[in-house]
């Protein structure tokens, strides 16, 4: 036996390089992926380079401060107005034992299954001048005005509807997160229930108000849908305009590039302020916080959240059903919905296997990649998850009239043009599948005998297939009410649910789009109530197991 | 003479984005069939050492052979999946789709039918597995799952068996069990083991060679005892349990302390004056005597023993184990007799060899004579050199 101990080469130290390693070949699919990613914007800068007379003119138009300043405003009073709504039916479906607390609670983030034009139809055929309620009340009581339903009153209301859900997901998460000895400590230290509640508890639910907020400000900023319908004209709404109007691209390009700033430095300031206030994050739980028995206040709640939650249900689907049997009684000719419902489910399961299989490798590599890679692919990551639908859609469509003629109007670039805007939200959920995933698995397989690959198909891949099959359906969900990708990519003549209620609604139609709207709901609604049961069901397990 | 199962020579391994090197310069041989263990404090490097040898960290510089063959070095480098080494993982990575059959079936996928069939029955007959085989992980108790664990890895029968930290993740008693256990099993297999851990008594009571690791580097391998009692460095001695020195002075062959008269074997260095002898707590007996030279600071009950801290002439605090029946009061003076025949002497860091005591305690002047009583148990004064 020979054992060095220090020694010589201690003093003389053995040059020893440190080889740099290329990528694998996984590895380097995911950063192909991740600059694919990068295109769109990468086009629109170009453009607006082109053309910068043109993007500056936009831009230093006094009107595009107006419809920034709605934009933002608009954005912050709706994701306001989500935490008021959120923050205490949150509270109630975690904290307090009302009856049938957990059907409550799925109940009250439902809403986020209906697509925000859809709610914007809903809003605008019964409260608007030629409204079911106008209608009924002029018939009824003689009223022939309404107050104003567009405008910002609508889209405040319409996009809070549909947004608050967001932020009640993410309150609830974090109240369950939070460990109940911080609020059993602060009530042994003298202080009250109500003092607990500010000084501990919403501190500490503070990130997850944070990022639920994020998440409804992102999605107004980018809501092109249920502006356009409510007639608010807001960043994304004139960058629609300049595109369809005009038939210079660079305004265009360069107010949507003012709108992707807007977008990526709220991400930007959420991360960064998420890395500072990294003590906020508690461990999970193992205890459940005890609920309390519901008082006079909670049923009050509850009965204020299925409200909420019911008029944001049954808004659309009493307007499209009012719609329907009206244009039954009058013997109206609908246009048939069946090929547009094969269209969308068809072009929605499609896009939703090609963003998840497109998701894999990169959730792969940043796993389990080296450092620097996570990094690497983090940037057109984030860049691709503030990108504005609108934006999106904008720079494909005039990237692929100028450079790829074969692929403009296709079926296979509204895929791409689906799967870039997805790609963000599926690499979250195959990434969130493959952390549970211990590395030593795959080690164990590889001592085992087993290659790479190997390991791969009969480890890793029969791990996360239900988690993939279940982001396969998230993905399926959001694009199946997607609009404005849609409305942009899709080749001339093909309908979807989606496209057909923009159409009807566009032309005041509203029986044209109540039959799609029923359809749309019940596509959207159903297996989001299923997922969410599913969800809910195995939190319950993981906590009890 | 076989070629060994495993040997490293010069290994170094930096991670990325690191200062240190995680292994630095290591040279080490595991013979065919021993059970050799790496002990050192977490972060020490003994886990990556660990997986350079099963072949999922790739070594910087140096090389390693598996039975004679280049598995790592010189731009060849063998997947973990063509070395044949068993790896029991710290969490056991049990794969939580599969039932315990089929997790220690899962490495035999290149026998026949009823060869593995064969296998994955004899190995649940040797771990006392076979009324859980159709259990999934998650059904089975900690024991259960290292168990597991080590069968899969046994499976194929590897040329080597990994064992990282076995025993870390099961409660004090059953990590008692087990160990038992283990030992039983290796032994009668006859595997040759490599068992990577912080804990010294598990190092110490399973093994058949220590490796002591610190900062990286391998500072000795040596057997169970010779680690324990004759460390090569201070460091050493510190890792493998209370280290008391007493300091103690050189003239010519024949050093004085407060423990008694001792002859510097191998005294090569017959510069120092200085030196330093390792007592471990167990390696004295306290006995009350007016005119010791210690005096009993703290005493603390710890079950089956007691553990006095006794403060020396020299102003050293020597901290001692002793069986109950030595009951001593705070405050007492005691006279340190030392029951082992030979000390560690360090000089610096290093050991510079060992010391044999000539003479027990120095008393005072008139005491010095005093023949040793009969319940005496320090051995006979053995000379110098």
């Amino acid at each position: 036996m020979r054992v060095r101990v220090s020694g010589p080469a201690l003093e003389q130290p053995v040059v020893v390089r440190r080889q740099w390693r290329a990528p694998a070949l996984d590895e380097l699919v995911a950063i192909v992926i991740a600059l694919i990613a990068l295109g769109p914007l990468a086009y629109l800068v170009w453009r607006s380079w082109q053309g910068s007379e043109n993007a500056l003119a936009a831009l230093q138009h006094p009107r595009t401060v107006t419809l920034l300043l709605r934009s933002l405003g608009l954005a912050a009073a709706v994701a306001g107005t989500s935490v008021l709504l959120a923050l205490p039916l949150a509270w109630l479906t975690e904290r307090v034992a009302v009856p049938g607390r957990r059907a409550l609670a799925i109940l009250f983030a439902l809403p986020m299954a209906v697509p925000s034009y859809l709610m914007a139809y809903a809003v605008v055929a019964t409260l608007g001048p030629r409204g079911a309620l106008a209608e009924l009340t002029g018939r009824v009581l003689g009223i022939e005005r309404l107050p104003e339903i567009y405008g910002f009153f609508g889209a405040w209301l319409t996009l809070t509807l549909v947004t608050y859900p967001y932020v009640y997901l993410a309150v609830r998460a974090s109240l369950r997160g939070i460990d109940p000895s911080f609020e059993d400590a602060a009530r042994l230290l003298g202080r009250g229930r109500l003092a607990t509640f500010w000084s501990i508890t919403v501190p500490l639910l503070r990130p997850g108000l944070v990022s639920g907020m994020l998440l409804v400000a992102l999605y107004v900023l980018s809501d092109f849908g249920a502006i356009a319908i409510l007639r608010y004209p807001t960043l994304t709404y004139s960058i629609y305009n300049q595109y369809r109007l005009s038939f210079d691209r660079a305004a265009a390009a360069g107010l949507a590039l003012l709108l992707v700033a807007c977008t990526s430095l709220l991400v930007l300031g959420e991360r960064q302020w998420r890395r500072r206030a990294a003590f906020f994050r508690t461990a999970g739980s193992s205890r459940p916080a005890p609920r309390a028995r519901p008082s006079v206040w909670a049923w009050g709640l509850a009965g204020f959240g299925l409200l909420i939650s019911g008029v944001a249900l049954g808004l659309p689907a009493g307007v499209a059903l009012y719609w329907w049997l009206r244009a039954r009684r009058l013997g109206e000719v609908l246009p048939g919905v069946s090929e547009s419902f094969v269209h969308s489910l068809g072009i929605s399961l499609a896009a939703a296997i090609v963003t998840v299989a497109l998701a894999f490798p990169v959730a792969r590599a940043i796993v389990r990649g080296a450092s620097r890679l996570t990094r690497l692919l983090d940037l057109p990551l984030w860049i691709a998850y503030s990108l504005p639908g609108i934006v999106l859609a904008l720079a494909l469509v005039s990237l692929s009239a100028q450079f790829l003629p074969i692929l403009y109007q296709t079926l296979p670039l509204l895929l791409l043009g689906y799967a870039l805007r997805f790609l963000p939200e599926a690499v979250g959920t195959v990434r969130a599948v493959l952390v549970q995933q211990s590395p030593r698995w795959e080690e164990a397989a590889r001592t085992l005998g087993l290659r790479p690959w190997q390991a791969w198909f009969r480890i890793q891949l029969p791990l996360a297939l239900p988690g993939a099959l279940s982001a396969v359906l998230l993905v399926f969900l959001t694009t199946v009410k997607e609009l404005p990708v849609t409305l942009l990519l899709s080749p001339i003549g093909f309908m979807t649910l989606a496209t057909m209620i923009w159409n009807a609604t566009a032309d005041a139609y509203w029986s044209h789009a109540a039959l799609p709207t029923l359809l749309l709901l019940g596509t959207g609604v159903i297996p989001m109530a299923f997922l969410s049961w599913w969800e809910e069901r195995s939190v319950r397990r993981g906590r009890e197991g | 003479m076989h070629a060994p199962a495993v040997r490293l020579a010069g290994v170094w391994k930096w991670y990325s984005g690191q200062q240190r090197p995680a292994v630095r310069d290591v040279w080490l041989e595991v013979r065919v069939g021993e059970l050799l263990a790496i002990l050192g404090p977490s972060g020490c490097g003994k886990t990556t050492t660990l997986r350079l040898i099963a072949g999922l960290e790739r070594p910087d510089a140096g090389s390693i052979e598996i039975a004679g063959a280049l598995v790592a070095g010189s731009d060849r480098f063998i997947p973990p999946e063509g070395r044949g080494t068993g790896l029991v993982f710290q969490d056991y990575a049990l794969f939580p789709h599969l039932t315990v059959e089929e997790n220690i079936a899962f490495g035999l996928f290149r026998l026949s039918r009823a060869e593995r069939r064969q296998r994955v029955e004899e190995l649940l007959r040797l771990t006392g597995l076979e009324p859980y085989r159709d259990r999934y992980p998650h059904q089975l108790s900690g024991g259960q799952q290292q168990r597991v664990a080590i069968a899969r890895a046994l499976a194929p029968r590897p040329s080597v068996l990994l064992l990282d930290e076995p025993f870390a993740n099961l409660d004090a008693e059953l990590r008692q069990r087990m160990r038992e256990e283990l030992r039983r099993l290796l032994r009668e297999l006859g595997v040759t083991v490599v068992l990577v851990t912080h804990d010294r008594d598990e190092a110490l009571s399973l093994a058949d060679r220590v490796a002591v690791m610190l900062e990286g580097a391998i500072l000795q391998v040596d057997t169970p005892e010779r680690v324990y009692h004759e460390p090569k460095t201070r460091e050493v001695a510190r890792l493998l349990g209370q280290a008391n020195f007493v300091p103690a002075r050189v003239v010519g062959a024949v050093g004085r302390s407060d423990l008694g008269l001792f002859a510097l074997e191998e005294g090569r260095n017959t510069a120092v004056e200085q030196v330093e002898l390792l007592i471990r707590p167990r390696d004295v007996v306290l006995e009350p005597h007016s005119d010791g030279l210690g005096v009993v600071v703290d005493r603390r009950f710890v079950g089956a023993e007691v553990v006095y801290r006794v403060l020396l002439r020299c102003g050293i605090t020597l901290e001692t184990s002793q069986p109950p029946s030595v009951e001593l009061a705070i405050g007492d003076r005691v006279e340190v007799r030392c029951n082992r025949a030979r000390l560690a002497a360090f000089a610096g860091s290093e050991r510079i060899g060992l010391a044999a005591l000539l003479e027990r305690v120095h008393r005072s002047a008139a005491d010095s004579v005093r023949s040793s009583g009969p319940r005496d148990e320090a051995p006979a004064v053995s000379e110098a050199d």
